[in-house]
């Protein structure tokens, strides 16, 4: 059903870095968010934090009713098993083949016969297309490939929480477009808690169903997608424009007088383009999480461009979506239950898999 | 400036030693959780036998050689020649050995172990372990920390016979001493005690090697480089502390076990 994540004044430092503080967010249960931020801004330690890998100085991090940092070992090992991770490298172990390596949670963890979890573990990397080298070891593939086997691994207990560090760095962008696909769909199958973090503003900006930024030992921002997506702040502009102009430097953040001269001449990061429409499951599947597009906007009284929601083939999903919806429910034999939004989602609202009663 | 002087300091005298304390103690805990893990044992043990056997014996057999000489040849101007064997045995069996022992564990099952902990840790292997519900105390460090001692035993064991082998050759042959002579005297001041002590320390010096290259592993950071550092401070820090142990298990040696009288 996936779990929400709690974050509540976190503050970690290395040693007089301080690397973030006083981060404060709500990771929704079953909704796909993203996290974003410059090279260096500790996004991989806020997942690592997230998994009690590192211990934050201060804050809680709350997982149900179970305060992360606070937890014994014990409980914290048990916690942990409702976690998924996939790290920035992929984590293989080196000395087992790829089989072995998603496997592995599996012979640890549960008491099932060989021939299911060889059938469990060849289902998964069919998911991440990686059938046929299941016999390769991890320094014999590439980091792509160690990636998305990694992401079989992480997968393989049906986590609740899925934190994924980077999926798309170092993969091709059709492969890319292939593995925020199998997020969609897995979100609407298993209804996972997703928390992503990637450099990838395609991604960002038509994955998610949230957003953070993350930028100078602060969260800057963190909200719907189309809260971002419409935002006046000159950083998060700067962020998902790619631009060079605005608050961000090549190293963290523009002296003064840079900032300054880019006024005087009135630089600017510029609009953000129109919100594109949110990548949809594949056919059959809805996603409990999903916001209905133009929800947030029409509720914040924010007007998004024109031509905001359109898609390729023409078709505005304002107008669209309540249409999709019936179709979809009505196939999953739910008709009634439509997910809407603004708002967060109803944790009562289980997943709606087409053909298969939930 | 003072500041960070300060903080090295303290770094290096208090917070690591707390550390490397915290990890023995946890250590110490998970060898008795269930299951052992007896697969990573045999694997291990088997590797640091293959990285150290024969290097041992190597440095083994010049090292009795040459103790034979130099001692032969001072308690031949004393004119004691009938006593080298007895010479050969205390050198060798109480002293060289566990030596020779502790400098290949530390040099080679030490930065084996510490390459190969540290490499998993940088590419987050260790991490992956523990988020997948797996200690890595009782996965890794455990089953390499006794497969050490428990080499250690074993290398000590050979290094003395091969070291008495090479110190018996070199009198017998080359110095012109008796074979009668050279088993006599070393019937005479040998003791079992000498063995029991020294196959202690070996044990003492696996256990501290094993320890220290899986803590340092554990902590390398800082890429390819970082675990480069890490093996070689593990080696300096294993080689000091083995022979700080050697010397304090020595003097209590001598403290509680009366030598044989000649
Ligand atoms: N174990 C550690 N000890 C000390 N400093 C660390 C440690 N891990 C990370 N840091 C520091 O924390 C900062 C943030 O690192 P992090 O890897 O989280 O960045 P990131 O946002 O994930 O960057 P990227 O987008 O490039 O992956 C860096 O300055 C790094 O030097
Ligand atoms: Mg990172």
């Amino acid at each position: 059903m996936g779990v929400e994540i709690r974050v509540e004044g976190l503050t970690k430092s290395f040693g007089r870095q301080v690397i973030w503080q006083d981060v404060s967010l709500t990771v929704p249960a079953g909704e796909i968010s993203v996290l974003l931020g410059p090279s260096g801004t500790g996004k991989s330690v806020f997942l690592k934090s997230l998994v009690g890998l590192l211990k934050p100085d201060r804050g809680h991090i709350w997982i149900g009713d179970r305060d992360l940092p606070r937890l014994s070992e014990s409980k914290l090992y048990e916690t942990r098993k409702l976690f998924g991770v996939l790290f920035q490298d992929g984590a293989l172990f080196g000395s087992m083949n790829l089989f072995d390596n998603v496997a592995f949670p599996l012979r640890e963890h549960t008491r099932k016969r060989e021939s299911e979890i060889k059938r469990i573990v060849l289902d998964k990397m069919e998911m991440v297309g990686l059938l046929g080298a299941e016999h390769k070891l991890p320094g014999e593939i590439s980091g792509g490939m160690r990636k998305r086997a990694g992401l079989a691994r992480a997968l393989v207990l049906d986590p609740e929480i899925l934190l994924v560090d980077e999926p798309d760095s170092g993969l091709d962008p059709v492969r890319t477009a292939f593995l925020n696909q199998v997020f969609l769909d897995l979100n609407a199958q298993i209804g996972a808690t997703f928390l992503i973090v990637t450099h990838d503003i395609n991604t960002a900006r038509t994955l998610p169903d949230n957003i953070g930024l993350l930028y100078q030992r602060h969260l800057a921002m963190f909200g719907p997608r189309e809260m971002l997506l419409s935002s006046e702040e000159p950083v998060v502009r700067q962020f998902l424009n790619a631009s060079k102009v605005g608050p961000i430097g090549m190293s963290e953040e523009k002296d003064e007088s840079e900032l300054e001269a880019e006024a005087r001449s009135g630089q600017d990061p510029g609009r953000l383009p129109p919100i594109p429409p949110q990548q949809m499951p594949s056919d059959g599947l809805i996603r409990a999480g999903m916001h209905a597009p133009g929800a947030w906007c029409a509720a914040h009284g924010v007007t998004p461009p024109p031509g905001s929601f359109v898609d390729e083939q023409g078709r505005d999903w304002v107008e669209e979506w309540p249409r999709y919806v019936a179709s979809m429910t009505e196939a999953a034999g739910m008709a009634g239950s439509v997910p809407s939004r603004p708002g967060r989602t109803d944790p009562s609202r289980r997943r709606y898999d087409a053909g298969a009663e939930s | 400036m003072s500041g960070r002087v300060g903080d090295g300091v303290v770094n290096v005298m208090i917070r690591e030693p707390g550390r490397f304390f915290a990890l023995c103690l946890d250590t110490g805990r998970a060898m008795f959780r269930w299951p052992f893990q007896w697969r990573e044992f045999v694997q291990q043990a088997w590797f640091i036998v293959s990285v150290t056997v024969v290097p041992t014996m190597l440095v083994a057999i010049p090292f009795g050689g040459i103790l034979s000489l130099q001692v032969g040849g001072l308690i031949r101007q004393l004119g004691a020649q009938s006593y080298t064997g007895a010479t050969a045995v205390v050198a060798i069996v109480r002293e060289a050995s566990p030596l020779v022992t502790s400098l290949l564990v530390a040099g080679a099952a030490g930065a084996a172990i510490c390459a190969d902990i540290g490499s998993r840790k940088i590419r987050e292997e260790i991490d992956a372990m523990e988020v997948l519900g797996i200690d890595p105390l009782h996965r890794l460090v455990v089953p390499r920390v006794l497969a050490c001692a428990f080499v250690a035993l074993f290398l000590n064991g050979l290094v003395s016979v091969v070291g008495l082998m090479g110190g018996y050759f070199f009198n017998v042959m080359l110095q012109d001493g008796t074979p009668g002579a050279y088993l006599a005297s070393f019937n005479a001041i040998a003791q079992l005690p000498d063995l029991l002590q020294a196959e202690f320390k070996a044990f003492v010096f696996g256990v501290t090697a094993g320890l220290v290259a899986s803590y340092k592993g554990l902590n390398a950071r800082g890429g390819p480089k970082g675990v480069g550092d890490a093996v070689n401070q593990t080696v300096v820090i294993t080689f000091m502390l083995l022979f700080l142990e050697n010397f304090l298990i020595s003097a209590l040696y001598f403290q509680l076990v009366p030598s044989k009288g000649m």
